[in-house]
């Protein structure tokens, strides 16, 4: 189990990392997610013992700080990969295997290529390879040797959207597959709920909110939280109420919060309509709302300048600021 | 960005206006070639080695008094300055050349880049007078020298050791350890006494060659290392009190207090001149000759002494104070016949480098 | 085809350069022992390389070479990652220092070694004077500031993440450094070295004056058989062996170079806080400092001192001829120095940019890739042709009209030029060729001719690795001894021709005067390098 107390990182004076604290359950994967400059990466830098850092970082109980990178028994996967251009893609994986003089290296290389699915691929250099092949390969030379706990910087930002997702994908298997606990930073909401379990929030080097995916995902602490989290708009005051139908001081709302029905409660003129392949995208201007985002089945596409009737879908929405946040979780 | 831009066009406005001005050699416009013109040659030049200094107002008497302008080009030792003229036979660097020792003076006769002159030798001069050939007189005698063994006296005098007097005394065991030589193949002294030994032991030379290196004598580049690094009395403070070097310099390591600390061993000399000739193909023969006589004149002999450490040719000018009193000339130096020396000089050099490399 | 032309045609001037001043000379000398009478005759050459002596000589030059290489290898490394990784203080200023020796007067640090491990010096005891081992630890202090600034430039430029990475995955800092950081940075090791050996086998001065005449290179060998023994058959054998091998050498260097990938983005670390794992290599360097200083320190104590006391005399003697042994004051031979290197440092520059980016411009064939390739092997040339074969070669080839230039006063700058030249292409070459082609392509696209795209492209990204050129050029052609001694007249005597003839007279004070002038020499270049080191260019670049 992984710790962290009052981590702080700084660079030449100025703070990038202020007063952390975290904890990771063995088996957990944890995504921090965050926008670029937030200090995430710092984070793992310093977890992983590559910045020096205050506070405590902690691996059962232990304290970390007088240990090396090397001897933390972690593994560190880049965004890129930075697979060793001079190896095969078999020394690659075998690379902390061969460090550990590990009999039957090579059979554990075979398996870790199964394992990411790349087989056949053992002899080809780094150079030749896509970059959705070299993160596999990055990833089955950090699980080598089962490493207590593997890190993980945007290790799938770099590839394109389609790609990113079924990488997403594999990567939760194979992580859950071998049961590794794993901390990944990432800015993509997306990314982090496909692979993580557990979520924390970071703004200006501090965590404002951590938890399960779900309650995090359900009570978004603030304003930008939610709106980083991938929610469409944050409506506040009288606005707030009128969505809710009842008093809150903010709710967050998802571009499909906002359903074209008859039955609805919201009314409004359509003064935009765009079809997407599964659904049709609305623009409405909402008395008491202005204008906003709302959908429509594809068979029924309304007319702009025509009045419709809006139904509000409850679980595609969060009210902002209600649950508990941030360090005291 | 905007003052780094800045700093970069300074610095390249900076460079291109050195380059213009005065802070560079193309733009300093001291390049001024004398022309000239209808044929009318206006200045002699003067080839030798790097070791040629004049003071600066004898060579303006020599402008005012011929009328001609004087260029000196210098460059390389004195074993170079006569393969330049060899290579340069057919486009002559100069018109006079000046530095030709007895060592290298045959293969300047035999390759012919001397050309026929008559200079009238002034007093004592023609003793000094190459011996070899018809054109042996085309080279005219300027200075002399002899490469001596040198001791530190006040070394000798403190261990309580009788210094040694000849060639046989530096291979005695006595000596061990003690000499330091400038090398044969790297120095013109060297060569010098490897020719003294050559002189005194004939075809036995190697073999005392390797007496010597048996008995530790150290060889070492040129004169300035043995002199200045390894000899008691040069400039570094080394440990061998017995070196190579010249008859003079015994005047150059005065102790202060109306003596000297270090002399020459006169029975191990062997006698350097240097020679002065006009170059075949030269574009100003006349002036040529002009410098040449100027060469042998009281003014140039007189001088010779501190600008060039050596002894003129006529025995007619006085010597320095200090030269009069501490350097002290051989009565019979060592010599070779120079056309054996023409004859010789490289294997006898291959022949010393095995022995002293072996 | 038309751009092969128009490659071509810009590096014409450079090509013509180097063919009338390195090439027509070289080739004249080799033709004198090729052609000894006029009539072809080549045996006589292969004579000479069967000669057993030859044999000798060529295989001490190659075995003290390689030994020296690996001694400056072994003691860069440590030095090239403290001075360019590690947040010391002072680290520029050492930077500068380490320099000096590079372009100090061989026969100086000659005499300064020599007074260091002589029967009489402080390290007499070791019994090293005339020993290999001297030739070996010289060789090792001129050229162990080429592995630092190259290897510590590539050091600097590399990316932390893959060492980070292994570390993460379990290596040691010793197992990253063997499994990671080595192999990221041998190309430029090797191309460091490559150098490095070079200049050891072309290195005169330091063979003979440390040796003690015991031992010959080729080097040494070809100024004895042309100065002395005017056995020009032998010479040019030994040049073109000297020739081909360096050939030979640069073509093995270019491949070895070619290695890593120049689009790869370059992220340049920022020096960090000393650790205590750090320790060794700080210690490393701390020695080398004191090995490179022991020299450097005997020369200014020397020059310090007159007579049996402490002087500033040696120094005031500076404004004078010396007892009668110059034509010239140092003062003056500094100003003429100083002069001749602003001429050589301009000349090096135009033409090292001109082949910079010449040789950087993306190819389109294969044969012009080639033709690029061997324009790059082409101008290192002079850094491995002996001193003494281009000297001569300039008076035999360069004396009739319409190049009859040796006499004139630009022959020595251009000489110095040649030397700077191949530093000056290195220095740049790197950072040209890693200017992403698309931004030219860019650059095009909105509008911008080619001098356009050059001066807003280009320039912009060169001019500091320009700067530092011009003070490697600069600095370089202060030192300058081999060509300029044989090149310059009396008058405009530089200082490293002065100091050999101070050093070459007797008198007490002219062996002061030597010293002074050497101290003042290394305390100029010194600056021209801080300064250099001001602005924080990536160094040598990769040699």
């Amino acid at each position: 189990m992984l710790s962290l107390t009052d981590v702080s990182v700084s660079y030449d004076g100025v703070p990038a990392v202020r007063d952390v604290g975290l904890d990771l359950p063995d088996g957990q994967v944890l995504a921090v997610l965050g926008p670029s400059g937030c200090g995430k990466s710092t984070l793992l830098r310093a977890v992983a013992g590559l910045e020096p850092a205050t506070g405590s970082i902690a691996w059962d109980g232990a304290d970390l700080s007088r240990t090396p990178t090397h001897k933390r028994d972690f593994a560190l996967m880049f965004q890129d990969g930075q697979l060793f251009g001079h190896l095969t893609v078999a020394r690659n994986v075998g690379y902390a295997l061969r460090l550990r003089r590990t009999p039957d290296a090579a059979a554990r290389v075979e398996e870790l290529l199964a394992l990411v699915g790349l087989e056949g691929y053992a002899d080809r250099l780094p150079g030749t390879l896509s970059g959705g092949e070299r993160q596999r390969v990055a990833l089955a030379r950090s699980l080598a040797v089962q490493p207590r706990l593997l890190l993980l910087d945007e290790p799938l930002s770099a590839l394109d959207a389609g790609l990113r997702e079924r990488l997403a994908v594999d990567l939760r298997r194979i992580l859950r597959e071998a049961g590794t606990t794993a901390l990944m930073v990432t800015h993509d909401h997306e990314e982090a709920f496909t692979v993580a379990d557990r979520l924390a929030v970071m703004r200006a080097g501090r965590v404002v909110q951590q938890g399960a995916i779900d309650e995090v995902w359900r009570a978004p602490v603030d304003r930008d939280t939610a709106l980083f989290l991938g929610y469409a708009r944050v409506l506040e005051g009288d606005a707030a109420e009128l969505v809710l139908g009842r008093a809150a001081p903010a709710v967050a709302v998802r571009r499909s919060a906002l359903v074209l029905d008859d039955a609805g409660r919201l009314h409004g003129t359509v003064v935009g309509a765009r079809a997407t392949p599964t659904q049709v995208r609305l623009v409405v201007d909402v008395a008491g709302l202005g204008e906003v985002d709302a959908v429509a089945p594809l068979d029924r596409r309304p007319a702009l300048g025509a009045d419709v009737r809006l139904g509000v879908d409850g679980s595609r929405l969060a009210v902002v600021g209600a649950a508990p946040t941030g360090q005291a979780v | 960005m905007r003052s780094v831009r800045a700093l970069a066009s300074t610095a390249l406005v900076g460079l291109t206006a050195t380059a213009v001005t005065s802070c560079s050699l193309v733009g300093g416009g001291d390049d001024d070639e004398p022309t000239s013109e209808g044929g009318t040659p206006t200045e002699v030049v003067l080839v030798t080695h790097e070791s040629f200094t004049l003071p600066d107002e004898v060579l303006a008497a020599f402008e005012e008094e011929s009328g001609y302008r004087l260029e000196v080009r210098s460059a390389g030792d004195a074993g170079s300055l006569t393969n330049r003229l060899v290579l340069t036979e057919d486009a002559p660097l100069g018109d006079v050349v000046f530095g030709v020792d007895n060592t290298f003076a045959s293969r300047a006769l035999e390759e012919g880049v001397i050309a026929d002159t008559d200079v009238e030798r002034p007093a004592g001069a023609a003793a000094y007078d190459l011996e070899t050939g018809d054109a042996a007189d085309d080279l005219v005698p300027v200075d002399t020298g002899n490469v001596c063994v040198n001791v530190d006296d006040t070394w000798f005098a403190r261990e309580g050791l009788e210094p040694p007097a000849d060639l046989d005394d530096l291979a005695d065991p006595a000596y061990r350890d003690l000499l330091v030589v400038p090398g044969a193949t790297t120095s013109s002294p060297g060569l010098a006494f490897l020719l003294a030994t050559v002189a005194e032991y004939g075809d036995g030379w190697p073999a005392y060659w390797e007496r010597l290196v048996d008995n530790g004598a150290k060889l070492v580049d040129g004169w300035s290392d043995a002199y200045q690094v390894d000899f008691t009395q040069g400039g570094g403070k080394g440990d061998r009190p017995i070196v190579v070097s010249y008859d003079s310099s015994p005047a150059f390591t005065l102790d202060g207090e109306g003596g000297t600390t270090t002399s020459a061993l006169l029975d191990t000399c062997f006698r350097q001149v240097e020679y002065a000739g006009l170059l075949e193909g030269a574009a100003n023969p006349e002036g040529g000759e002009a410098l040449l006589e100027f060469l042998l004149t009281p003014e140039v002999q007189a001088a010779l002494p501190e600008s060039m450490y050596v002894f003129p040719v006529r025995d007619d000018v006085e010597l320095p104070a200090d030269w009069a009193r501490f350097a002290e000339q051989p009565d019979e130096p060592y010599a070779v016949d120079p056309a054996d020396i023409a004859e010789n000089r490289d294997a006898w050099l291959r022949e010393w480098s095995d022995v002293t490399t072996r | 085809m038309r751009r092969t032309l128009a490659l071509l045609g810009l590096a014409l001037g450079p090509v013509l350069v180097l063919g009338v001043f390195f090439v027509l000379p070289v080739g004249g000398m080799v033709a004198r022992g090729f052609w000894p009478d006029g009539g072809f005759d080549p045996g006589g050459v292969v004579e000479v390389l069967t000669r057993p002596r030859t044999g000798r000589v060529v295989w001490f030059t190659v075995w003290s070479s390689a030994v020296a290489t690996l001694v400056s290898v072994a003691l860069g490394l440590p030095a090239a990652y403290v001075l360019h990784r590690l947040d010391l203080p002072l680290r520029r200023a050492v930077r500068a220092a380490l320099l000096v020796p590079f372009v100090l007067p061989t026969v100086v640090v000659g005499v300064a070694f020599r007074q260091l491990l002589g029967e009489s010096g402080p390290l007499g005891g070791l019994g090293l004077d005339g020993t290999p081992v001297a030739i070996v630890a010289g060789l090792a202090f001129f050229n162990v500031a080429v592995v630092i600034r190259s290897v510590g430039a590539a050091w600097e430029g590399l990316d932390p993440r893959p060492a980070e990475a292994a570390a993460a995955l379990g290596a040691s800092p010793l197992q990253v450094l063997r499994t990671v950081t080595l192999p990221a940075l041998r190309p430029a090791i090797v191309s460091a070295a490559s150098v490095v050996f070079l200049f050891c086998a072309t290195s005169f001065g330091v063979v003979l004056t440390l040796g003690g005449l015991r031992y010959a290179s080729v080097e040494t060998e070809i100024y004895l058989l042309t100065t002395n023994l005017l056995d020009l058959q032998a010479a040019a054998a030994l040049s073109v062996v000297q020739l081909v091998a360096i050939t030979v050498l640069l073509a093995l260097a270019a491949r070895l170079r070619a290695v890593p990938d120049p689009t790869v983005a370059r992220r340049t670390a920022r020096p960090r806080a000393v650790r205590r794992s750090d320790w060794p290599q700080v210690l490393a360097t701390v020695l080398l400092l004191a090995l490179v200083a022991a020299p450097v320190l005997t020369l200014v104590l020397g020059s310090l001192r007159v007579g049996d006391a402490w002087s500033l005399g040696n120094y005031r003697a500076l404004r004078s001829t010396g007892e009668g042994a110059l034509l010239v004051p140092v003062t003056e031979a500094l100003v003429t120095s100083l002069r001749t290197a602003v001429d050589a440092t301009w000349m090096s520059l135009l033409l090292g940019l001109v082949v910079a980016v010449v040789v950087t411009r993306r190819s389109r064939t294969p044969a012009e890739r080639r033709v690029r390739s061997v324009l790059d092997g082409f101008f290192m040339l002079p850094l491995g042709v002996s001193a003494v074969t281009l000297g001569f070669g300039f008076l035999i080839t360069l004396d009739r009209p319409p190049v009859d230039l040796r006499d004139s006063a630009l022959l020595v700058p251009v000489a110095q030029a040649l030397v700077a030249l191949p530093l000056v292409v290195r220095t740049i070459v790197p950072v040209l060729g890693g200017i992403d082609d698309r931004q030219r392509q860019a650059a095009a696209s909105l509008g911008a001719g080619p001098l356009r795209t050059l001066a807003t492209v280009d320039l912009p990204a060169v001019w500091r690795p320009l700067l530092a050129a011009a003070g490697f050029a600069f600095a370089a052609s202060l030192g300058e001894f081999g060509a300029t001694a044989f090149l310059a007249r009396d008058e405009r005597a530089t200082v490293p021709v002065v100091i050999f003839r101070l050093i070459g007279s007797p008198g007490a004070m002219n062996y002061g005067m030597a010293l002074a002038a050497s101290v003042v020499l290394a305390a100029t270049t010194a600056v021209v390098m801080l300064a250099v080191e001001r602005l924080r260019v990536p160094s040598l670049g990769v040699l």
